[in-house]
């Protein structure tokens, strides 16, 4: 009676367990397919490539140069130094109050939420260094949203960076700097590039704090002081401002096509790396 | 005394040296110097009316009425919006989230479960606006026509567009949790006769426990601070919901819905917002630090 009793719980757990997983499958599989079978009737080369018209009709080529343009100039800023935080952790810094106050600040600045990354990108570079609502105020702010995970993900592959590596090129006759750039840098660039993968696909998403420092003007940026609206910004607008659902998925599909991109190209990276180590 | 040309490249090898250790630190303690800016400016925008002009902090958290054109600023609603938003899609999706995590770490076939690790790594990407389209496309006409309602933009709704949107988080951070748990665990238990059912809830899972906690901050931080979804489905009222059908307007949408025109008192109000938002975040942040701390012993 008691054996029975317990298999019976043991079914039913069991059977939730199931349930979860294909809920969770299912919420995808809704998410991704009403996405793609609202939107898929207005993708075209004209759509992807066209002008915007508020008129309708029109294409989405101002967003994605937007989109563009945000991804370059906050990789091109936060990547380097990105890059050289991490490598000052790993390699350089004696551990102590220093180097936890910066994996405190690192760690503190991945858990602020979009909206007050926002906020500061208003008042701090929009306002206090009169850059305007712009592709650059909308840039340095995602500079910062993107720093912690390339330090962090740099981090994670210094660290399996074998020792012996070093002493090596120590051993050698390298410097410390040599050492750095010519046996322990090449050696982690597979984590280091995963790293900015995963910072490219933050970028591509964020909205909340782009609509507070980029504003919404939807034609194609004269530079990049002008205003402009990125991708997931747009999705939102139209959705906001004319329920215009139909434009709001098409925009959605080239996004998710943006990322599903972007996951495989970090499952090929981290494959040719798991490869090359063995 | 003239120096060898070797000794000069040394000298120059030595001061790169050294210079470059510098430039490294100062890349570094960038991370500190945002933290600090982006803590001082929101701060001293935010705090300006209470200290400066003379507005009261506790009309402000607790006042019930939000009418900028009358100088009127409580965000009392808003914050009572954001909690049970946060709790309710905490209800829903941790479970949802957990029990995912236990499949693929304990159960699932390998096969399935090499399907469905890309799918939440999917979800996990795909951008939060199109949660809220999603949301405000499907979820919204559903709960209308479902239960009858004039107005489907509610806290329900937001509940629901949060629940999934922590879900990868959840599963993800358990799942990491789950693997750590070290194979003897389970082999003892099964061992005294335990089922693998039995095993997974009694011993695995209160093991990963402190992992799990971790998930449920992070799935908290990323709900709480969660704005462009939510003001798509929230419907965006200033009245302390009492039901699950209200409509809500969180802390996160009060700022955003009203940052692009606001100025002067208003503005820095919506900075005030912000910090009582932060507050949320760090209140959460130290949680996470305690529960990583006693994890680790």
């Amino acid at each position: 009676m008691v054996i029975k009793l317990r298999n019976f719980k043991d079914n039913v757990l069991r059977g939730l367990l199931w349930l979860s997983a294909l809920l969770t499958i299912a919420i995808l599989v809704t998410i991704v397919g009403y996405i793609f079978y609202k939107g898929i009737g207005l993708i075209s080369i004209d759509f992807i490539f066209g002008d915007y018209s508020p008129t309708g009709g029109g294409g989405i080529w101002p967003m994605i140069i937007t989109t563009i343009y945000t991804i370059v100039i906050s990789l091109v800023i936060a990547t380097p130094i990105g890059i050289l935080a991490a490598v000052y952790l790993q390699e350089y810094a004696k551990q102590g109050r220093l180097v936890k106050l910066i994996r405190f600040a690192t760690e503190s600045l991945t858990g602020i939420p979009s909206i007050i990354y926002g906020l500061f990108g208003a008042v701090f570079f929009v306002a206090t260094l009169k850059l305007g609502m712009s592709i650059i105020s909308a840039s340095l702010t995602l500079t910062i949203i993107i720093l912690p995970v390339i330090i962090r993900t740099t981090e994670e592959s210094l660290k399996t960076v074998p020792q012996s590596y070093r002493e090596g090129s120590l051993a050698l006759g390298n410097t410390k700097l040599q050492t750095l750039y010519k046996v322990i840098l090449p050696s982690a660039m597979p984590g280091i590039l995963a790293g900015i993968i995963l910072s490219i696909g933050r970028i591509v998403g964020e909205s909340a704090a782009i609509f507070l420092t980029a504003g919404t003007v939807a034609a194609l940026p004269e530079s990049i002081f002008s205003s402009a609206r990125t991708l997931t910004v747009h999705s939102f607008l139209v959705t906001q401002e004319a329920g215009d659902i139909e434009l709001a998925a098409a925009v959605g599909i080239v996004l998710i096509v943006i990322i599903l991109v972007l996951n495989l190209l970090a499952t090929l990276i981290s494959k040719i790396f798991n490869k090359a180590n063995y | 005394m003239s120096s060898t040309p070797v000794q000069k490249s040394n000298k120059r090898k030595y001061m790169l040296e050294k210079l470059s250790g510098r430039v490294f630190l100062l890349c570094a303690l960038l991370s500190v110097l945002s933290l600090l800016l982006i803590i001082g400016f929101v701060f001293i925008k935010g705090i300006n009316p209470f200290v400066v002009e003379g507005y009261s902090f506790i009309d402000f958290l607790f006042g019930n009425d939000w009418v900028p054109s009358e100088d009127q600023f409580g965000i009392f609603p808003m914050i009572v919006a954001s909690i049970y938003a946060t709790i309710g899609a905490l209800i829903i999706g941790v479970p949802i989230g957990l029990f995912t995590a236990i499949f693929l770490a304990e159960i699932a076939p390998k096969r399935l479960a090499k399907i469905i690790s890309p799918a939440v790594q999917l979800l996990a990407g795909i951008p939060s606006v199109l949660y809220g389209v999603f949301g405000l496309a499907v979820i919204v006409p559903f709960l209308q026509d479902t239960l009858g309602l004039a107005k489907g933009q509610s806290l329900f709704t937001v509940i629901l567009v949060l629940a999934i949107m922590m879900l990868p988080t959840v599963v993800t951070v358990s799942e990491t949790a789950l693997r750590a748990v070290p194979k003897t665990y389970r082999e003892g238990s099964l061992a005294l006769g335990v089922s693998q059912i039995g095993t997974i809830f009694k011993v695995v899972v209160p093991a990963a426990k402190s992992g799990i906690l971790t998930a449920v901050v992070l799935g908290m931080g990323r709900a709480i601070g969660e704005t462009m979804a939510v003001i798509l489905v929230a419907g965006n009222s200033l009245i302390i919901p009492t039901s699950l059908t209200d409509s809500i307007r969180p802390l996160t949408t009060n700022i955003a819905l009203e940052m692009g025109y606001a100025a002067g008192v208003h503005q820095e109000m919506l900075f005030a917002t912000g910090i009582v938002l932060f507050s949320f975040i760090l209140i959460l942040n130290f949680v996470l630090a305690k529960i990583s701390a006693k994890g680790g012993h």
